[in-house]
């Protein structure tokens, strides 16, 4: 019964874009990486949902907005497993996979605490040398680090 | 974009050997009128006295003037102005800034922001690739040559940035390189794996002896500190372990050649300077042709 809530939900969006398989903890992580706070269009969030897959997970809807790749790419650090559902006229005309970008502006910290960025009002810059071990770069003092160790901005 | 000098990690083969070429002009005749009318600032977020005295003194032997600050706490950074603003306020006054600060990336960062060319007199842990220059040029000198020699560093491998840089800069010339420090002073893994990717050839070792270095071209000897080791056990038992000593050059070829940074403290005995194998204050002197090569670089004049 609660599945087919949450499948009548989706398919109540007319256009727009739906992120599914959301692990619950990321919900609002990613919430405010896609800025959702600043939109006027409605907005859908969906938390603790039960899922087959995951346990417990979330589900975000946002009417008549369509994420540009950038904006998708913020979420690769934190949650690169999240598919976008893109809704025009009620049906999925395409599903979105979240892909690791070159190069990540102003989206997680870098670790090193005498880095220029972690002491400059200044937005970072990492290169990603390698996608499948999510290995960056800091384009300043050039440390290289993990994706699993470092922070969102 | 103007034409900054931030790190050695991009610079290419022909662009080392063009600085070096242009090194060797300025060797050959260190006092010109070149920099006439110009003003260089040198902005010395943290002391360094050495590198402050060579640049400026490049300046002003190329008849340029100098403006800056020797530490920070004379400068506006102490009352918590941003390194940006402290660089666009210098930039309406000076065609070039050479800078060393203690914060990682500060030069790279400069580089952006400024609307002059920036040299990088150090940041941080991170590069100091004037140093490497003069590194190379005294190696070049020396050798007569950059390609397949056998270089061996000696010491602090694991913090010594001229050491990595060194290492980074001489991917372009088929180098033999040969590791030689104590375990807890090893080179890190990530050069190792930088060596890898780029096929340089590496041995490591833990015993510094004639034998040893019996092949050696190059010995570049860094300082082992005592404040580098957790354990002081370990210091102790190392820490004579890692002295070049006039003795063991006896068995050494004879186009080798010692280098340091410097300052040196006890990691080369006093008798090795009387060695004409001992290079390391000439090589202190390069830094000088080194530096006038980069300044004239960085503003586009050719010489």
């Amino acid at each position: 019964m609660k599945n087919n809530k949450t499948e009548l939900l989706v398919a109540a969006l007319e256009n727009g874009t739906v992120i599914d398989h959301i692990p619950s903890e990321l919900v609002f992580t990613i919430a405010s990486l896609l800025e959702l706070e600043k939109l006027g269009s409605s907005v859908t969030i969906g938390y603790n949902l039960h899922s087959k897959k995951l346990g417990k997970k979330g589900i975000i809807k946002v009417a008549d907005k369509y994420f540009s790749d950038e904006e998708i790419s913020r979420l690769s650090i934190v949650a690169p497993n999240v598919v976008l559902n893109i809704i025009r006229d009620f049906d999925v005309v395409e599903k979105k996979e979240v892909i690791i970008p070159d190069e990540l502006h102003g989206i997680v910290r870098c670790g090193n605490p005498k880095c220029i960025t972690n002491n400059e009002p200044m937005p970072t810059h990492f290169h990603v040398v390698n996608k499948e071990e999510g290995t960056l770069k800091c384009h300043y003092c050039e440390k290289e680090q993990n994706k699993s160790e470092v922070k969102l901005v | 974009m103007t034409k900054s000098f931030v790190t050695i990690a991009d610079l290419s083969k022909e662009k080392i050997m063009s600085l070096l070429e242009a090194a060797g002009r300025f060797e050959a005749m260190p006092n010109r009128k070149t920099l006439d009318g110009r003003v260089i600032a040198t902005l010395f977020f943290e002391p360094s006295t050495r590198t402050r005295l060579s640049f400026e003194t490049a300046v002003n032997r190329l008849g340029g003037r100098v403006i800056g600050f020797s530490d920070a706490a004379t400068s506006s950074s102490s009352k918590g102005e941003t390194l940006k603003d402290t660089i666009m306020m210098v930039s309406n006054y000076a065609d070039l800034i050479v800078m060393r600060h203690h914060l990682e990336g500060a030069a790279r960062y400069a580089s952006e922001v400024s609307p002059v060319p920036i040299i990088n007199a150090g940041d941080g842990a991170n590069q100091h690739p004037s140093q490497t220059m003069l590194d190379l040029y005294s190696i070049y000198k020396t050798q007569g040559t950059l390609e397949n020699l056998n270089i061996y560093l000696v010491g602090d491998l694991k913090y010594g940035r001229t050491v990595h840089s060194l290492l980074m800069a001489m991917r372009h010339f088929n180098p033999q390189f040969h590791f030689i420090a104590p375990k807890e002073l090893a080179m890190p893994n990530e050069y190792k794996l930088y060596c890898k990717e780029h096929g340089i050839k590496y041995v490591e070792h833990t015993d510094f002896t004639e034998e040893t270095i019996a092949d050696a071209d190059i010995l570049y000897m860094t300082r082992v500190q005592r404040e580098r080791f957790t354990d002081l056990m370990e210091y102790e038992r190392v820490k004579d372990v890692y002295i070049l000593r006039k003795s063991m050059l006896e068995g050494t070829k004879d186009n080798l050649r010692i280098l340091h940074p410097l300052p040196r403290v006890n990691e080369i005995s006093y008798d090795v300077d009387e060695s004409p194998k001992a290079y390391y204050f000439q090589q202190a002197k390069n830094g000088l042709y080194v530096r006038e090569a980069l300044i004239c670089d960085c503003l586009g004049i050719e010489v």
